[in-house]
């Protein structure tokens, strides 16, 4: 199926790796994983440092070429390769948003002129409208014209979240996403990821604490070495027992 | 034209990051404006030894100042990782390399506005009737080095040792097009002033080389 065919029909994208390896020199960081997420499916990546969680991700949001292998989306290859599947990939990233370890933000543009920037980059209506817009739900509309180097972390989390979710991504993907926010930064996460969820779009995150995900995941997969190491489902009456999954498995 | 509107945007997000700081237009100006004192006293400036000297000097000095302005440009969109945040966007990777190549070719003509009726000055050059062809080969000749330069800042930004790394790519790629801008000035400074047509045409075909080689590679320089 062609890629802009996938993203238009309803819901979120899917996305499916098949014997997807990438190597960074001698090492490699991903080791022929084979995985299908379908769309709206919401799917929490744990494992330790180093396990290949980012470098998935990063697949993902198509930023690296596989070593071999392929990600599919809905059907649509976008493995990148050369300019033929140029149109194809840039059709693709209209649906992808990423909250990354990095904010992702110029420091020496407002906040409003960041999300202003990207809202015009991905062909929004309305640009002004949609960047004061995203601003008011993460707590930042009043600061909305001050410089992202005067901000705090967590509010730097908070536009870096704003960002990502700017463009009503059918495919979110988070790497850690509650770094730097306090408590009610984690509540407020948790609450719209929820929503998002619920909307239909399809979610891998990956984390190393349960609070954020506990609400909507539906499949935890454990990475160690670049290899999926468990790949399980996440009951939907049985919420409470995400955290106790999450954390047995970080401890292992 | 698809590229139009991204490169558009993203020249405006250059434009409007560096008027707000004034990084990289100062230290380019107070640069070349220091090579171009010390110089003025390093030699008598009477016109003839001017007129032999003062081009190629001007252009090593704007040489050496590109290669300082250009390796930021890469650089400082690996603070936060928003060169990742460009290439998530749905456009040709190619209109970020157009636009960080056109913003570089504007910071470096405003420089050039300032210091080239100073390095007249100092140098005791009439450059007012050769105004338009001066300003023709300054065009040429900075164009050859933004786009050259902005590609290998590209490049060097991912490598270690990258400080080095710039000049050392930089410098002998740049040789051809140094030569034509040094020798198109001389001809302009001469009495008469000429313009070699040769110079010009080497500057030309210099810049169309390039900048097809960007387009057609430039969405692989950006890849991690």
């Amino acid at each position: 199926m062609p890629a802009d065919s996938a993203s238009n029909s309803p819901g979120g994208l899917g996305v499916e790796f098949a014997q997807f390896a990438k190597r960074y020199g001698a090492r490699f960081a991903l080791r022929n994983v084979s995985l299908s997420i379908a769309p709206g499916e919401c799917v929490a990546l744990v494992g330790p440092n180093g396990s290949g969680k980012t470098t998935l991700l990063k697949a993902a949001a198509l930023l690296i070429r596989p070593t071999s292998g392929s990600v599919q989306f809905s059907g649509a290859s976008a493995n990148g390769a050369g300019r033929d599947s140029h149109d194809d990939s840039t059709a693709v990233k209209r649906y992808i948003g990423l909250v990354s370890h990095s904010t992702l933000l110029y420091d020496n543009l407002t906040a409003e002129e960041n999300l202003v920037l990207f809202a015009r980059l991905y062909g929004l209506d309305s640009p002004d409208r949609r960047a004061l817009a995203a601003l008011e739900p993460a707590g930042l509309a009043a600061r909305s014209k001050d410089l992202v180097r005067n901000f705090s972390r967590g509010m730097r989390q908070r536009l870096a979240i704003a960002r990502a979710l700017l463009a009503g991504p059918k495919l979110l993907l988070l790497d850690e996403p509650s770094t730097g926010l306090d408590r009610a930064g984690q509540h407020w996460l948790g609450a719209t990821l929820s929503d998002i969820a619920a909307a239909g779009c399809t979610v891998l995150m990956s984390t190393h604490g349960a609070g954020e995900a506990s609400a909507f995941v539906t499949r935890a997969i454990r990475l160690l070495a670049g290899s999926i190491a468990e790949d399980s489902a996440v009951s939907g009456d049985a919420r409470g027992m995400l955290a106790a999954a999450l954390a047995a498995h970080q401890e292992a | 034209m698809a590229l139009a509107r991204p490169i558009g945007i993203l020249l405006a997000k250059e434009l409007r990051t560096e008027f707000r700081t004034r990084e990289l237009l100062i230290s380019t100006l107070v640069f070349v404006l220091i090579v171009l004192v010390l110089f003025s006293y390093t030699f008598e400036p009477t016109t003839a030894e001017s007129k032999r000297f003062g081009p190629g000097l001007l252009w090593m000095a704007l040489l050496f100042a590109g290669s300082l302005m250009l390796h930021p440009s890469f650089t400082r969109e690996q603070s936060n990782e928003t060169l990742v945040a460009l290439r998530m966007a749905p456009i040709d990777p190619v209109s970020i390399l157009a636009a960080k190549i056109l913003a570089n070719f504007c910071f470096l003509l405003a420089a050039e506005l300032v210091l080239v009726p100073i390095f007249a000055a100092l140098y005791n050059l009439r450059i007012v009737p050769v105004l338009g062809r001066l300003a023709a080969v300054l065009v040429l000749g900075t164009l050859a080095l933004c786009i050259v330069g902005t590609v290998f800042a590209a490049i060097s930004s991912q490598a270690r040792m990258r400080e080095l790394l710039l000049p050392l790519l930089l410098l002998p790629l740049l040789t051809p097009a140094l030569i034509a801008s040094t020798e198109a000035t001389v001809g302009l400074l001469d009495d008469p002033p000429a313009l070699s047509a040769v110079y010009i045409g080497v500057l030309a075909a210099f810049d169309t080389i390039f900048l097809t080689v960007t387009w057609l590679f430039g969405e692989y320089l950006l890849e991690e």
